[in-house]
């Protein structure tokens, strides 16, 4: 009698939290897939039609997609590979004791606190603004030609200010896991005489998988749906040459008021974020039960 | 051989500090241009510190736009979400630690993966409701939203500091005759005051910073500090030392309410997975 009182006790103080997400999740999901089996222009009334998939077959066949889709890919693929390599780089740099370190390592994570829309119009304007931009500047004491960002690199660009950000997150994340190495270990491995890359090959990454994996698969989320350093600098052009998926979700809903095609989109996006996200909620399930 | 090995170490040291300069220095140099003239902030060869150093441009920014409004509107939605979300998932993180069940591991991951779910998947619907119930702009439809978004943060990290704390605390008092109002917020809650801070000081770091949904379901009234700052992305003439400035505010509070939490982000931001 004692413990069915306290699991109805647990359930009635769960349920808030659940019930709470379950309707997050599934009212708004559910309309998406619903709006994504219809032609509905916001701005011709009465044009609300059951078409079936035609929303994903125009989609799919859209060369506006595919290029999207690339350009999301390349946006997640660069910026994870930048923050793991330098990530990895730096932690080891900021773990070892020197003077000034904790202020160095707060100066180095700073980036991660800037929001995105300050951090996209700092890094456009004050850092690469081809005329009196620092890089630019920089770049003309080296008698180089300076690089006209946006205007020629626009993903490139975005790719820089994303992964600014992003690096502070691995670096923080990867010298967290890297304290944790067991200081016997280190001891051993150093009285046994073991070189630098010996030691950082079969110690020091094999120590580190866990929480690389945990970076990279984080990382995937936030990134797969990267918008206001976007919206404040390119609006995904020029032409649609930085435009990702989350970008062009955005203008097909809110600025050309295609609710059925932004819809087929949305569900695309859903798709692939829950492909990420099974191997991610499979990683720390199974953290949970080591515990 | 042991000068070398000194040598070695201050030139790994001063490596170290290269890179934690090159990482900040576009913060840095957001400040100087906020203390700049805008003439100064644009002309060739930049100076590293503001020749003449002026505060016109922070003058600027309070008088010409609604600065004070924006910045209370983050302050609203940031604390607001957090303590709407504390809220709920107190006694959440608390059944699931205390009283786990088969249920707990599941409810959990499955929590947990309604945070993957893209924001872009439920733009539009959102959108549609929120225009229908006329909830578009206004401070307790943003807050909502973001605190539906942070949850499973929230209940995460409050779970992973109430299973710290040994049971037989809590089942002694309940011997004395502790209901169970009385054992939450007089035994529960002032041990895991820390964590609780912890997870308020990371949830306020990403409400505050969050720009998906506030730059599409605000315009003007509930517009936050992310939402002004993008306003400058098409100003006319001169604007750079202004646009630093107002992003230098927007940050400052930000910024060192982060370096006080660079343990709880790892613990907040991982679920747990890296300690």
């Amino acid at each position: 009698m004692a413990i069915s009182r306290e699991r109805l006790v647990g359930v009635g103080a769960t349920s808030p939290s659940v019930v709470m997400l379950l309707l997050w999740m599934v009212v708004p999901l559910g309309m998406t897939i619903w709006f994504s089996l219809h032609r509905y222009l916001l701005l011709q009334p009465g044009s609300y039609t059951l078409v079936g998939l035609e929303n994903y077959a125009y989609f799919l066949q859209d060369p506006a997609f595919l290029n999207a889709l690339w350009n999301t890919l390349v946006l997640v693929g660069s910026v994870l590979i930048i923050t793991v390599v330098f990530g990895v780089a730096i932690a080891l740099l900021l773990n070892q004791p020197f003077w000034g370190q904790g202020i160095a390592r707060i100066l180095a994570i700073s980036p991660f606190f800037i929001m995105p829309t300050a951090s996209g119009l700092i890094w456009k304007n004050l850092l690469m603004d081809p005329n009196s931009g620092f890089i630019s500047w920089a770049m003309k004491s080296l008698s180089l030609e300076p690089i006209v960002w946006f205007s020629n690199w626009p993903l490139l660009s975005i790719i820089l200010i994303v992964a600014w950000r992003w690096l502070p997150f691995a670096t923080l994340i990867l010298l967290t896991a890297l304290q944790s190495l067991d200081e016997e270990q280190r001891e051993a491995a150093q009285m046994d005489g073991a070189r630098p890359i010996p030691y950082f090959l079969y110690i020091i990454l094999p120590h580190l998988a866990r929480a690389i994996t945990v970076v990279v698969l984080i990382e995937m989320i936030f990134l797969l749906v990267v918008f206001a350093e976007i919206f404040v600098t390119t609006s995904g052009g020029p032409g649609s040459e930085s435009t990702n998926l989350a970008f062009m979700i955005y203008k097909q809903a809110l600025l050309q008021f295609d609710v059925g095609g932004a819809s087929a989109g949305g569900v695309i996006a859903v798709v692939l974020a829950n492909i990420i996200a099974i191997f991610l909620v499979r990683l720390i399930g199974k953290n949970l039960d080591e515990e | 051989m042991v000068n070398q090995a000194r040598w070695q170490r201050v030139g790994w040291g001063v490596a170290a500090w290269l890179v934690a300069l090159l990482m900040f220095f576009p913060i840095y140099w957001m400040i100087m241009t906020s203390f700049k003239t805008e003439a100064a902030a644009v002309s060739t060869p930049p100076s590293i510190v503001p020749m003449e150093p002026t505060l016109q441009n922070y003058e600027t920014v309070f008088e010409q736009s609604d600065y004070f409004r924006f910045a209370w509107n983050s302050v609203v939605i940031s604390l607001g979400s957090t303590m709407l979300g504390l809220l709920v998932a107190v006694p959440a993180a608390w059944a699931m630690a205390f009283i786990p069940s088969k249920r707990t591991k599941p409810t959990l991951l499955w929590m947990l993966s309604t945070k993957m779910l893209p924001p872009v998947g439920v733009l539009v619907p959102i959108y549609l409701l929120f225009r229908d119930w006329g909830l578009l702009d206004t401070l307790f439809g943003l807050t909502v939203v973001l605190m539906l978004m942070n949850l499973p943060i929230i209940v995460w990290m409050l779970y992973t500091y109430f299973r710290e704390i040994p049971k037989d605390i809590l089942e002694s008092a309940r011997m004395e005759g502790a209901g169970l109002w009385q054992e939450v917020v007089y035994i529960l809650l002032p041990i895991s005051l820390g964590g609780i801070a912890s997870t308020v000081l990371l949830n306020v770091i990403l409400a505050w910073n969050e720009s998906f949904w506030s730059l599409n379901l605000t315009s003007s009234d509930a517009a936050p500090l992310t939402a002004f700052i993008a306003s400058y992305t098409s100003p006319e003439g001169l604007f750079w030392a202004k646009l630093s400035a107002a992003s230098t505010l927007a940050i400052a509070p930000i910024l060192i309410l982060g370096w006080f939490s660079q343990k709880q982000l790892v613990r907040g931001m991982t679920f747990g997975a890296v300690k």
